[in-house]
């Protein structure tokens, strides 16, 4: 990220403002607990979090639905060493001016050697990029990209224990996830969206205390990093999503839900150009005389371009940023064609994202969006066309 | 201060700026959503209520879809209030004859062919006839709803005593027992004027409503209270109210607005469309009677219909009926909004009953039975005439 490289501030007082690795062989994984914090005197405890707060104005097809404001997001995180290589991190999050708030991680991470951790709790499953790096402080725009939110329902974290471990050699480090966890319900084909809808299974907070169908989901990553070429990332995240069977009575097969994702992030030596991209396809086992309407297959993506105008000294700031950012995305929630009546099903978003953003420092991003978007139904009518305007602020505090 | 009015340049540049970034409205002719004209805040309200149920609501397992079904919400089938596509068509069997329908124990009179996961969808049953229904744009129905039976009924020549070959008459039907009779209603034999629906077996947009949510969606309602699958009564799973908001949104969607009126190739295609006789059954002028709807009282409107059911030939007769339609009979469908059919069909035609006319003049191809000397006087036609005629069609 164009702001993960911050260094550390020393307080006069008793908080102490904790140093995040500028070593350049972070990784995705390492999202979670490369993170500002403050340590409170000699209490083994760092505190942290980050808040949003965004004005849109929004116009679709012409029809303005007026100025809002909003604070999608306010996280906080606490970390503690609780012995030698035993940690423990939890984020806590509201949305929505605290509608909705959850445990978006909270696991004990033990580390038994550098190439074999294991890690329980509430996990973040390590699927694409975004699902695990997701802090809105350090991206240049107000709005989540769309695959990684509606495709991979990000953030998607589940109960449940897996090993992770790194290997760093010179300019390299190659890194592995591997996680078994509570997963999907069937709310993902049965839902108000009318479509294959993966955010759907988010609401059902029971998976937090027990599995919808006894079947764990399964999620794996593998992602190689060079200092200079950048990091790469392939995953695959699969489970059963149905309930195939109720007081031992069979009530169908097990129909499956998989995903497969890449990503890659890099920087453009010379002129710091900030590369970004994660691409997702999701397979969904749909029962033939359910409705079409609802996607067996679903692929999207997107790519942030991040380019620094000025770093230097701005309205009394050292190292305050100007940057201009594009990002371009897609997310097709139905891919095929239709069975009977033919032709190519469609219900699809395609969206462009241009923006600038003033860095006061790599923890605080001040951005001006403007998002472009085209929706396409089902059927591949004209669509309908988006434009806002989006003004936010998101801070590490 | 040079900064400042620098400052307040880019402001107003940006301003100026952001209201270019917006998109446009798309002109009020280009789409078949909105309300008609002259509805009070309180109608307008009621609009917005039905707007929203048809639009938005999408029935779930939990929220008493199915288990069969053909479509999980109202929107589903009829994209921005326009014409359906074959992935949206539903499926009638039955009988042959006007004796009435002796499928409806049998899952009869609606094919529901898709199926919550654990359920077996409907097949047809053996020895019933068919017809694949595409559905029809919602557009002008509440001016439709406000015509008189007997301005309808003054339409019909069943015994062709004019002798141009076109016998148009009308359906008669039993209504639903909820069904509220218009005032004036013409009755024959205990039956009366069906006006909605392919083979005009619909009394009135409150029938339509609630069988399409029973039929459709396998919504049970206070009007349509049994279960399409088990064949019991069961709870209500939709309120009166938002079957009432529903029908008076239908009632109150505009007519399609015509395009190109002025373009003199639309007007040539005009004056063909009445001189080979299309216009004697696709009545271009009709008039509202009394409507409980201010807005649609002694309105005149363009529908192109007659709702009068017309013998269209043996290519068109599926085998299949309803009331006291016979099968080759269907009703006159309205052309207004024609030309917009193609924005709600994924860019492409899919005309007649069952969508399997790939253009208009496919359609016009179709044409047999009663308007078969229409269909050879186009056919005489030569090609600029045939494309004038063609671009009117699109102005609909």
């Amino acid at each position: 990220m164009v702001c993960s490289v911050t260094l550390a501030q020393r307080d006069s007082s008793l908080f102490k403002r904790i140093a995040v690795d500028t070593a350049g062989l972070l990784m995705n994984m390492d999202a979670v607990y490369s993170r500002p914090a403050v340590q409170i005197g000699k209490i083994p405890v760092n505190v942290g979090g980050y808040v949003e707060l965004n004005s849109a104005y929004v116009s679709r097809d012409g029809i303005a639905e007026g100025l809002s404001f909003q604070i999608p997001r306010l996280t906080l995180f606490i970390s503690s060493s609780i012995r030698d290589r035993i940690k423990f991190l939890t984020e806590i999050e509201f949305e929505e001016g605290g509608k909705e708030i959850s445990i978006e991680f909270a696991s004990v991470d033990i580390e038994l050697h550098p190439l074999l951790n294991i890690r329980g709790g509430i996990v973040m499953n390590p699927i694409g990029s975004f699902n695990q790096n997701h802090d809105g402080p350090k991206w240049e725009f107000i709005d989540r990209p769309l695959s990684a939110t509606t495709i991979i329902p990000a953030t998607w974290s589940n109960v449940g224990a897996g090993i992770y471990g790194k290997l760093a050699k010179g300019d390299w480090v190659w890194a592995y996830e591997l996680y078994a966890t509570n997963g999907f319900d069937d709310k993902i084909i049965n839902n108000s969206q009318n479509r294959t809808w993966m955010p759907a299974s988010k609401d059902n907070r029971e998976r937090f205390t027990e599995s919808f169908n006894g079947v764990p989901l399964i999620t794996g990553k593998t992602a190689i990093r060079n200092v200079g070429l950048g990091e790469l990332g392939i995953s695959w995240m699969g489970g059963v999503y149905n309930m195939f069977r109720s007081e031992g009575i069979k009530l169908d097969k097990k129909r499956s839900v998989d995903f497969v994702a890449l990503d890659y992030n890099t920087k453009i030596p010379f002129i710091k150009t900030y590369i970004n991209a994660e691409w997702v396809w999701a397979f969904v086992d749909i029962p033939d005389t359910y409705t079409e309407q609802f996607g067996n297959r679903q692929q999207g993506g997107f790519i942030d371009i991040v380019q620094p105008l000025v770093k230097k000294r701005l309205l009394g700031w050292n190292g305050a940023s100007i940057n201009l950012a594009v990002r371009a995305e897609y997310a097709d929630y139905n891919v095929g064609y239709f069975r009977q009546a033919g032709g190519r099903i469609y219900d699809e978003v395609v969206a462009v994202v241009p923006g600038i953003s003033f860095r006061p420092s790599g923890q605080t991003v001040f951005r001006i969006n403007y998002r472009r978007e085209w929706q396409r139904d089902l059927l591949g009518n004209p669509p309908a066309k988006l434009a806002a305007i989006q003004i936010g602020l998101s801070t590490y505090f | 201060m040079r900064s400042q009015y620098w400052m307040l340049f880019t402001l107003c540049s940006m301003i100026i700026a952001c209201s270019k970034l917006l998109p446009a409205a798309p002109a009020e002719d280009q789409i078949l959503d909105g309300p008609v004209e002259g509805l009070s805040a309180e109608q307008s309200i009621i609009f917005l209520r039905g707007d929203a149920a048809f639009n938005n609501d999408v029935f779930t397992q939990q929220t008493g879809l199915g288990p069969l079904f053909v479509a999980t919400s109202c929107g589903s089938c009829h994209a921005g209030d326009g014409k359906g596509h074959p992935f949206s068509t539903l499926v009638r069997f039955g009988q042959r004859d006007t004796t009435g329908n002796t499928f409806l124990g049998a899952g009869g009179p609606q094919l529901q062919h898709r199926a919550l996961p654990g359920y077996v969808p409907e097949l047809i049953p053996s020895g019933a006839s068919f017809s694949t229904f595409m559905p029809p744009a919602n557009t002008g129905l509440g001016y439709l709803d406000a015509v008189s039976d007997a301005f309808i009924l003054s339409l019909a020549d069943p015994e062709d005593k004019d002798g141009d070959g076109i016998s148009g008459r009308p359906n008669y039907i039993v209504p639903a027992s909820y069904s509220q009779l218009r005032a004036g209603s013409i009755v024959a034999n205990g039956k009366y004027i069906g006006r909605f629906g392919k083979k005009a077996a619909v009394y009135d947009l409150l029938q339509q409503t609630a069988g399409a949510y029973n039929q459709d969606m396998g919504i049970s309602s206070v009007f349509e209270g049994v279960d399409t699958y088990s064949g019991l009564l069961v709870d209500q799973e939709v309120s009166t109210a938002t079957i009432h908001d529903v029908v008076f949104y239908l009632k109150t969607l505009k007519a399609p607005i015509e395009r190109n009126t002025g373009d003199p190739v639309a007007k040539a295609g005009k004056v063909l469309f009445n001189s080979i006789g299309c216009a004697k059954c696709h009545l271009p002028d009709m008039q509202t009677g009394i409507s409980s709807i201010e807005s649609l009282s002694n309105k005149r409107f363009h529908p192109y219909t007659d709702l009068l059911l017309h013998d269209m030939g043996s290519g068109l007769d599926d085998g299949y009926t309803e009331g006291t339609a016979l099968t080759a009979e269907w009703r006159t469908p309205p052309l207004w909004g024609l030309g917009l059919a193609k924005k709600s069909q994924g860019g492409r035609y899919f005309l007649l009953h069952d969508g399997r006319a790939k253009s208009i003049e496919d359609a016009i191809t179709w044409h047999d039975g009663e308007a078969k000397k229409s269909k050879e006087r186009y056919d005489q036609l030569n090609v600029e005439d045939k494309n004038r005629l063609l671009k009117f069609l699109e102005s609909l």
